[in-house]
């Protein structure tokens, strides 16, 4: 990894003790609410590898938690996520799976939210409290966080893709990067779409009027 | 403006008639596209995170700030060195007990600053707070070696790694214990060849440092050995400032570092499957712990 900046030499500023089972943990978290963003009223973490068998020692349960809660890697109030949890009546528990991953530090994350849709997002913490989401609800995605990103959830037809970078550049949105993920031709599809500029609301309810769209989110940059 | 190592730092810094902090700024805003308003605030806020850390460990005298294996470690320090003669002067006794009391910050779920990673969080701060009070250094002084320091990072983190999993403690404690030897000799005054002359002499005394936690965790050894960093810092420092160099050449030292944590087997690099993590007393701890 050659593209260090000074955020990430003189920095994260984040909650102890260990940037990878940490602050990585905190950030896959917080990533994983902000791409289902509905209410949710019941989590499941199942931790991997190095995550399964440290993860008390270096509070990544508290971390991921905490995360999912909508804290930061420096908010000092992570500490107490379990008690945050409770009061707002989020029901959570912690499994350690034998399974074996291509990365030591993987979470995968099983949530319910109040329209009784269930969620899974596999996340990893690739050191320095940096993550990259591996796959949501089975599409294999490589979201980084690095961005301003566009999540969108539509019917998988001919000219989508298209009709949404539309409503983009109508709107002088420049894109960085942009993915689009499958699970089978014709059913579902996940678009990832970083952007160097904010999103306005404005633009996702432009998105969401688009024929076929089924649900749009934004997920603002995780980083400095 | 490409800084692939230290020969391009030292060279832009005399092209451009400007000092290492400012050389490491200019960088930061080409590649972050940040203002240097934003980037200031930001190490602003790193030196209040820092001072807070050093002060709440120093501080507890309850020894409620602890981890699952250490704690009460710098107030003991503190002790000593505010109603006895040290054995190694109260600069060096002081700066080792802020390394302590921000790694047990740290291993509470404290808040710190990764600098460059949260192993080896102590050294930075405790260097850095030091030289703040011996001195009477300013807020823009010590960003200013804030900056010095990363522009050190910058350099391991582009040619090698910072990373114990792949480099050792070396990569980490190391690399802390390089950025914070550059900060003591630009905020003193040296030249940008003196403070890459002192980052590298940090390297070679801890060349081959392995990275073996007990239980996994960031505790033991590690809070001991940024003590170390700390002092080793300001050691360093003092060789360079006096116009010692290192025989061999800051990015030549960064280069040997890397091999050696290559050639580093898995069980010293992180995996706690070696070292003092697999003594009798390392694992005894580790089985109460997780039992």
């Amino acid at each position: 990894m050659n593209d260090y900046n000074i955020f990430d030499i003189i920095g994260p500023i984040m909650i102890g003790p260990s940037s990878s089972h940490t602050a990585g943990a905190c950030r896959i978290g917080y990533t994983a609410q902000n791409i289902i963003k509905l209410p949710i009223t019941e989590v499941e973490f199942v931790l991997y590898g190095s995550f399964a068998k440290t993860y008390k020692g270096h509070g990544t349960d508290i971390a991921l938690l905490g995360g999912f809660l909508g804290l930061k890697p420096d908010d000092e109030r992570l500490v107490d996520a379990f008690k945050i949890a409770e009061n707002r009546g989020l029901k959570y528990s912690f499994l350690t799976s034998e399974d074996d991953t291509d990365h030591p530090n993987t979470v995968k994350i099983i949530a319910h939210t109040n329209r009784l849709e269930k969620w899974e997002i596999i996340g990893v913490s690739i050191g320095g409290g940096k993550m990259i989401i591996r796959s949501i609800n089975g599409i294999d995605v490589q979201y980084t966080g690095d961005y301003n990103t566009l999540v969108t959830h539509h019917k998988d037809s001919s000219g989508m893709l298209a009709r949404i970078a539309t409503v983009l550049s109508e709107s002088r949105i420049n894109i960085a990067f942009m993915k689009l993920y499958r699970e089978e031709k014709g059913l579902k599809a996940i678009g990832i779409i970083e952007t160097d500029e904010n999103i306005e609301q404005q633009v996702i309810n432009e998105l969401l009027r688009l024929d076929g769209m089924l649900y749009v989110n934004v997920i603002g940059k995780i980083y400095e | 403006m490409k800084f692939s190592n230290s020969i391009d730092v030292i060279a832009y810094c005399k092209e451009q008639g400007v000092p290492l902090h400012q050389a490491s700024m200019d960088y930061e805003i080409q590649k972050t596209g940040r203002s240097y308003g934003y980037i200031k605030d930001y190490l602003r806020n790193v030196l209040g995170v820092m001072s807070n850390a050093v002060h709440l460990g120093i501080t507890d005298e309850d020894n409620l700030i602890k981890g699952k294996i250490i704690g009460n470690d710098s107030v003991l320090l503190k002790k000593r060195y505010e109603s006895e003669k040290t054995v190694c002067g109260k600069t060096i006794a002081i700066a080792v007990s802020y390394a302590l009391s921000t790694m047990e910050v740290n291993a509470s779920m404290g808040k710190v600053v990764a600098s460059p990673t949260a192993g080896s969080c102590g050294v930075l701060p405790a260097v850095l707070i030091t030289m703040k009070e011996r001195f009477d250094l300013d807020e823009d002084k010590l960003i200013e070696g804030l900056l010095a320091a990363n522009m050190v990072g910058s350099v391991v983190a582009r040619n090698a790694t910072i990373s114990g999993a792949e480099g050792g403690c070396q990569a980490e404690v190391g690399t802390a214990s390089a950025m914070a030897s550059a900060a003591v000799v630009h905020m003193m005054g040296g030249t940008p060849e003196q403070a890459f002359n002192a980052a590298a002499m940090c390297f070679k005394n801890l060349l081959g440092l392995v990275c073996d936690p007990i239980a996994g965790l960031v505790e033991s050894p590690c809070a001991k050995r940024n003590g170390m960093g700390a002092a080793n810092a300001l050691m360093c420092a003092e060789m360079a400032l006096s116009g010692i160099v290192s025989i061999i050449p800051f990015d030549e030292v960064v280069e040997a570092m890397y091999r050696v944590g290559k050639a580093m087997p898995p069980s010293l690099r992180e995996t706690s499957m070696g070292g003092l993590a697999t003594t009798k007393t390392g694992i005894q701890i580790k089985t109460d712990l997780f039992k």
